[in-house]
């Protein structure tokens, strides 16, 4: 049967030459920033009405916070140490922030009561903390040789903080306070605490040693179990009575060593989660290859554990590096306590949120660098989960 | 194959080798044994060397040693306290004012932390950008901020308050002012007792009634609305008990006498503090642990639920959250011990938990090893009591596996 004349003169021409309909642009309403706005800020009437009240909101707070720590903040104030004038600060009290107070401890916050003409000392120790903290963070330095590189960064900072040699005047412990002090007490916490960790933490997974593994599992649980300040105040009027008579240790060393066992206990934890991840065939291809147990562990299974749980063990440095402002409460002048002393004297009283504000910015930048890293590191580790 | 079948096999007459008892660094049994012998030796005798120091300091300090001062008077004022306490009652006493203390800090502090940090959580998954960002800002700048740092801050606000002549009212009878937060606080009688009691038996009630209909559901098919009879055990019984005892009502309203309030309930600016900087702390770990255990669960739950026609609300409550709280449960836990542990941090701002009772006995009786002590059992008694439960909680809710 033929088609008839007209409907085959069609379908001819359709097979010939396909011919796209014009393209069309999306609604204008639906894509570019408009798109985006209405997809992501007013995509309902409910929404609508929280982002209107929550940017009213915000745009109010964000202005009155400017007027008080901006526009009407008093920056500095005449006269200094003893003689300092206050009166314009205190005026403004409420309506304008006291930057003034900042301006004239900042080397107090800083640095404690190190000697004034000294202080370039704990700031260059400082500097090289951060610089240790960036090389341990990059992967190309995952090497033998950064262990190396923190022997002698810790050992030079300890020369620059005591001196005593070099040309350096002698500065006794006391005198040290500050930002110093919380990077000493977090950086020595954590790098002590890592290897007694590793020790714990294979010790409780020690299944042939019933013994040990209970000494571990006991030691773990009884510091999980209760607050750092109950170990901080065992390290401050306990450890005294421990030590025979004559031998004494200053009081930073007894918090350092408390917080090294607190540290140990929380890593020991983490450590094991990435001993228990690894795949058991792992263990018994190590040992088919007739490797010891320490040929076994540092060669084929610490070396994979520790990488798996590098995020949470950063996760636990951020928690290391919070919790040494404890020390607050035993007296130590770290930078929370320096802080909270600046603002003791008369002519400072009642400006605590200026002060705390000022090193809650301090605190922030650690943590929140060190947090990003983590998180940067996980997506990294598990790129190949999300393809 | 039948066991004499198998004695009888001759096959199976030759024992495996004995070996002999001889003493080698060779034999794995040996030498575990050794080195446990050598670890918890030294391990001994360190602890014998720390002991028999402090024994001998002890002795030269004429430091008094055991329990024997907490039947002593304690003479030492304590601001709150939720039973009744004089400074002429007992070391003990005090002590167990002060575990109270911490007991009442931790708890309402866990339940404020959860339900904030649902909500932000929860928020922090918001399709708006303006609530999503506003979270994640939360989340950010608390969680890496020290918990000390916060508390002081909110304790130096707390202090910067007017004083009661000049006190801010916000609304109603409410007024801030440097000696805490006073409300108008109805007079307590036995009829409130009795329907606090009602409404406890309410909420009882409703949970049965709800397993009855569940229970009639799967049998029937048929469901039956609970919430006329929730709304009625719940808040209609205790009112008519409230009413049958006599309906009385008589609000304490705070008033200004001479430099200070009278009357009315009172919220002391330390307790205000900590409860602040430990809820808004924890709520932001919180937010994380439900984001998280939100995101865990596939995608393809929320579309299967979308596909049965529940709107996005009833998709979360039935399948998102009862699948995620299997995620959720077990860092919560966590998240509880730690606010229990963070709130011993009330030291340092003045609130009278156990850790700064313990502190003042230690200074006052100068035994720092039986004061230490306490503190550290009453945490563990804490800790070990949370985990115990959430472990069954979370048995409770785990998958039912085959």
């Amino acid at each position: 049967m033929t088609p008839p004349p007209a409907e085959a003169a069609t379908m001819g021409q359709a097979s010939a030459a396909f011919v796209p309909a014009e393209e069309r642009r999306p609604p204008s309403l639906s894509v570019g920033p408009i798109g985006w706005i209405r997809a992501n800020l007013f995509n309902s009437w409910a929404s609508t009405a929280v982002t209107l009240v929550l940017g009213y909101l915000i745009i109010r707070w964000t202005l009155g916070f400017l007027d008080w720590a901006v526009f009407n903040a008093v920056w500095s104030v005449p006269g200094t140490g003893q003689a300092v004038n206050t009166t314009a600060c205190r005026e403004m009290k409420g309506i304008g922030a006291c930057w003034a107070l900042i301006g004239e401890k900042y080397r107090f916050i800083l640095f404690g009561l190190y000697p004034f003409d000294e202080q370039w000392r704990p700031a260059v120790c400082i500097a090289i903390f951060v610089g240790l903290y960036v090389v341990s963070a990059m992967r190309r330095f995952w090497r033998r040789e950064l262990l190396f590189i923190w022997i002698a960064a810790l050992t030079v900072i300890g020369i620059l903080m005591w001196g005593g040699v070099f040309g350096l005047p002698y500065v006794e412990q006391e005198r040290w306070g500050g930002l110093i002090i919380t990077l000493i007490l977090s950086t020595f916490g954590i790098a002590l605490a890592f290897p007694l960790a590793i020790f714990v933490a294979l010790g409780r997974r020690a299944h042939n040693l019933p013994a040990v593994k209970a000494l571990c599992v006991v030691y773990i649980e009884l510091i999980r179990g209760v607050p750092l300040i109950s170990l901080l105040f065992m390290a401050s009027v306990m450890f005294p009575l421990f030590l025979p008579e004559g031998m004494n240790i200053d009081k930073l060393l007894r918090a350092q060593i408390a917080i090294i066992l607190f540290a140990a206990a929380y890593l020991a934890e983490v450590i094991r989660g990435g001993l228990q991840a690894l795949p058991r065939g792992q263990y018994e291809a190590a040992e088919a290859l007739g490797l010891s147990y320490w040929q076994k562990t540092g060669l084929i299974i610490l070396p994979q554990a520790l990488r798996m749980v590098i995020p949470p063990l950063v996760n636990t440095f951020i928690g290391m590096f919070k919790d040494t402002s404890l020390v607050l409460i035993i007296g130590i002048f770290d930078l929370l306590n320096a802080a909270k002393t600046s603002i003791i004297e008369p002519a400072w009283q009642g400006f605590g949120t200026e002060a705390y504000l000022a090193v809650a910015a301090i605190y922030f930048v650690f943590c929140f660098a060190m947090s990003k890293y983590s998180a940067g590191l996980e997506t990294e580790f598990n790129r190949h989960r999300n393809r | 194959m039948p066991n004499d079948a198998i004695a009888a096999d001759p096959r199976y007459a030759r024992r495996p080798p004995t070996r002999g008892m001889t003493l080698s660094w060779r034999d794995p049994t040996v030498r575990n044994i050794v080195w446990q012998v050598l670890i918890l030796g030294a391990v001994a005798f360190v602890v014998w060397w720390l002991v028999s120091n402090t024994m001998r300091n002890l002795e030269v300090r004429r430091i008094a040693t055991g329990f024997g001062f907490l039947g002593r008077e304690a003479g030492l004022p304590i601001g709150e306290a939720m039973v009744e306490y004089s400074p002429a009652d007992t070391y003990a006493r005090a002590l167990l004012v002060g575990v109270l203390n911490t007991l009442r800090v931790a708890v309402i502090g866990a339940v404020l932390a959860t339900i904030l940090g649902t909500i932000v959580g929860i928020a922090r998954l918001s399709r708006n950008w303006l609530v999503s960002r506003l979270a994640a800002v939360y989340v950010e700048v608390l969680r890496d901020l020290p918990l000390l740092l916060q508390l002081l801050f909110w304790y130096g606000l707390m202090q910067a308050l007017p004083g009661p002549r000049q006190s801010l009212n916000p609304f109603g009878n409410v007024f801030l002012s440097n000696r805490g937060i006073k409300f108008p606080w109805i007079v307590w009688e036995p009829a409130h007792t009795a329907a606090l009691l009602a409404f406890v038996a309410g909420i009882a009630a409703t949970w049965a009634l709800a397993r009855l209909f569940r229970a009639r559901q799967f049998a029937t098919g048929q469901r039956t609305p609970i919430w006329p009879y929730a709304l009625g055990l719940i808040a209609g019984l205790p009112i008519a008990v409230w009413l049958l005892m006599g309906a009385p009502w008589t609000v304490d309203v705070p008033a200004l006498r001479g430099f200070n309030f009278s009357g009315g309930g009172t919220v002391s600016p330390e307790f205000a503090a900590l409860l602040l900087g430990l809820v808004l702390y924890t709520a932001a770990f919180i937010a994380e642990i439900v984001r998280a255990g939100i995101q865990a669960i596939h995608n393809g739950q929320w579309e299967a639920a979308g596909a049965l026609g529940l709107s996005r609300g009833d998709q979360l409550r039935l399948i998102i959250l009862p699948q995620a709280l299997r995620v959720i449960v077990p860092p919560m836990t966590s998240q509880y011990l730690n606010i229990t542990k963070n709130s011993s941090l009330a030291v340092a701002i003045g609130y009278q938990d156990i850790v700064s009772i313990a502190n003042t006995t230690i200074n006052q009786t100068g035994q720092a090893i039986e004061g230490i002590a306490i503190i550290m059992m009453v945490y563990l008694t804490i800790s070990l009591s949370i985990s115990a439960f959430m472990n069954w909680y979370n048995a409770r809710i785990a998958l039912k596996e085959r």
